[in-house]
């Protein structure tokens, strides 16, 4: 391999990253404007509607005041892992958008363990949340994290077992060809949802709690800890772990739609699939997301473990059990290769 | 081992207080909007709302305060300071200083329940927000700047509110 080739391919990573970094921090200005109005609109309110065209540019105000505040570091905090647990928050969220294929073909790294990749990326950002509550050296934050580690981790088993029943049915890891093998003659009605119904729900309600959204935003409780592990960050900091928040929930909605709602796929047959049917995907799961955050009340702290545990961890079990059985006599819809 | 309740275990997995409060909030996604868009548009004010203070005049441009002192008195927050003398021109007996500390005042009327000749008077401003606080400490050519003002309105106001008094 000559240099100039080498250096070519290097160039065009960067330019596939930059591209792929743009648009997923575009859009979630634009998501977050559009999380604000649906919350507003369920409760009757206007939302932010001043700034530019319907308050459209609501968010780059907010990121333009966010970037000219004051970063205030507490002075009894520890400073690097002050300021790294954002950073750790915000990359991590970032970096598991490379393995999302957004069509076929489109996508950063197609590595056959795609799906183990984003579940150890989603593992490690509960470090962002425990370094920034631990680091503050403050009694919220701490109370914050330590709550935050303790949900991120019970939830994360549950996902795990729901993605064993997905892979039992695919037979591979990688995130194209589980959705390729979703590719069916009856369009919506051949994606995993059906067969694995039961499980979308639960899928979405760890992801729920697994990125820290409503009903599940303990860690950040503001009628009990202020803010949770975010009380003492300021600015941009603060700005970053916000991003990175968003950016995990946007993500959620491309995983769910990629494992169980078919990625790319169109839902009827004789329509072209293309990245536009995985961006409507992602509006509408983004759109539950916005609503359950609007009409669903806190859960206590062990109602959360409760469900965690007791209700969801037997559940999926259950389901693996189940789903393998299922393949093991070749039912058609549960065994695709 | 405690009875299970199987309609509520049923109802729980099956979502329905969730299903339910999801209908609500769709029914209420489409519903006009509540929110007054503020500096735009404005609510009603009430005849009697106490916002800015302002001194009245006469019609003839005489003021009105006769430096009775019973709005200092009564102040509960004592944010009023009233010095009195003679006018120059005329000799009569008037106030040389009348300040308000806005950033003591509460609020609450009394002064203007006080005036025996209307003078001191809770206009229907409320938007006089400054920049500095020293700006709120208010002098009798600012309450008097602001009674030319808000005359008219203070006025019919007034006549709103007399059968009541």
């Amino acid at each position: 391999m000559d240099f100039s080739y080498g250096f070519g391919l290097i160039l065009l990573i960067t330019g596939q990253c930059l591209l792929i970094t743009v648009a997923v921090l575009l859009s979630l200005a634009f998501l977050m404007f559009a999380d604000r109005k649906i919350w507003a609109a369920v409760q009757i309110r206007k939302g932010p509607n001043v700034v530019g065209v319907f308050g459209l540019l609501q968010s780059f105000a907010d990121f333009l005041k966010y970037i000219f505040k004051e970063i205030i570091i507490p002075a009894g905090s520890d400073k690097v892992v002050f300021l790294l647990a954002p950073l750790i928050t915000f990359v991590l969220s970032l970096i598991a958008w490379s393995v999302i294929p957004f069509n076929n073909g489109w996508v950063l790294t197609d590595i056959n363990v795609g799906i183990l990749f984003i579940f150890a990326v989603a593992g490690l950002e509960v470090y962002g949340v425990i370094m920034g509550g631990w680091a503050s050296n403050s009694k919220y934050p701490f109370l914050g994290s330590l709550r935050s580690a303790a949900q991120m981790i019970s939830y994360e088993v549950s996902i795990g077992f729901i993605i064993i029943g997905i892979l039992i049915s695919t037979g591979s890891l990688n995130l194209s060809k589980i959705v390729l093998a979703q590719d069916g003659s009856y369009g919506i009605f051949s994606w995993y949802w059906l067969p694995h119904f039961p499980m979308v729900i639960l899928f979405f309600i760890s992801a729920l709690a697994e990125t820290n959204r409503p009903p599940f935003d303990l860690p950040e409780a503001e009628a009990e800890l202020v803010a949770g592990f975010q009380v003492e960050y300021s600015s941009t900091p603060f700005l970053l772990f916000m991003i990175g928040e968003l950016m995990t929930v946007v993500l959620m909605c491309a995983l769910i739609s990629i494992l169980f709602f078919g990625g790319w796929l169109s839902p009827i047959p004789l329509l072209p699939d293309g990245v536009f049917w995985l961006v409507a995907k992602i509006l509408l799961l983004f759109f539950m997301f916005s609503m359950v955050k609007a009409i669903v009340p806190r859960f206590r702290y062990d109602q959360l473990m409760r469900l965690g545990w007791k209700v969801f961890l037997p559940m999926s079990l259950t389901w693996v059990v189940i789903v393998a059985t299922l393949a093991q006599f070749g039912i058609s819809g549960y065994v695709r290769w | 081992m405690n009875k299970i309740d199987w309609r509520r275990a049923i109802n729980y997995f099956l979502l329905k207080d969730f299903l339910k409060g999801f209908k609500l909030g769709i029914k209420y996604f489409f519903r006009p909007k509540a929110t007054l868009n503020y500096p735009y548009e404005k609510g009603p004010i009430s005849s009697r709302f106490r916002g800015e203070h302002a001194l009245r005049c006469y019609p003839n441009g005489e003021e009105r305060c006769i430096a009775c002192k019973l709005c200092e008195a009564i102040c509960p927050a004592q944010a009023i300071t009233i010095d009195a003398g003679p006018r120059e021109a005329d000799g009569s007996r008037r106030t040389t200083r009348y300040d308000i500390d806005m950033t003591k005042c509460i609020y609450c009327g009394f002064c203007q329940e006080a005036c025996p000749v209307d003078a001191i008077v809770e206009g229907p401003n409320f938007e006089y927000a400054t920049e500095t606080r020293e700006e709120l400490f208010y002098n009798k050519e600012k309450l008097m700047e602001n009674g030319r003002k808000w005359e008219k309105i203070i006025a019919e106001n007034i006549k709103l509110d007399k059968s009541f008094r």
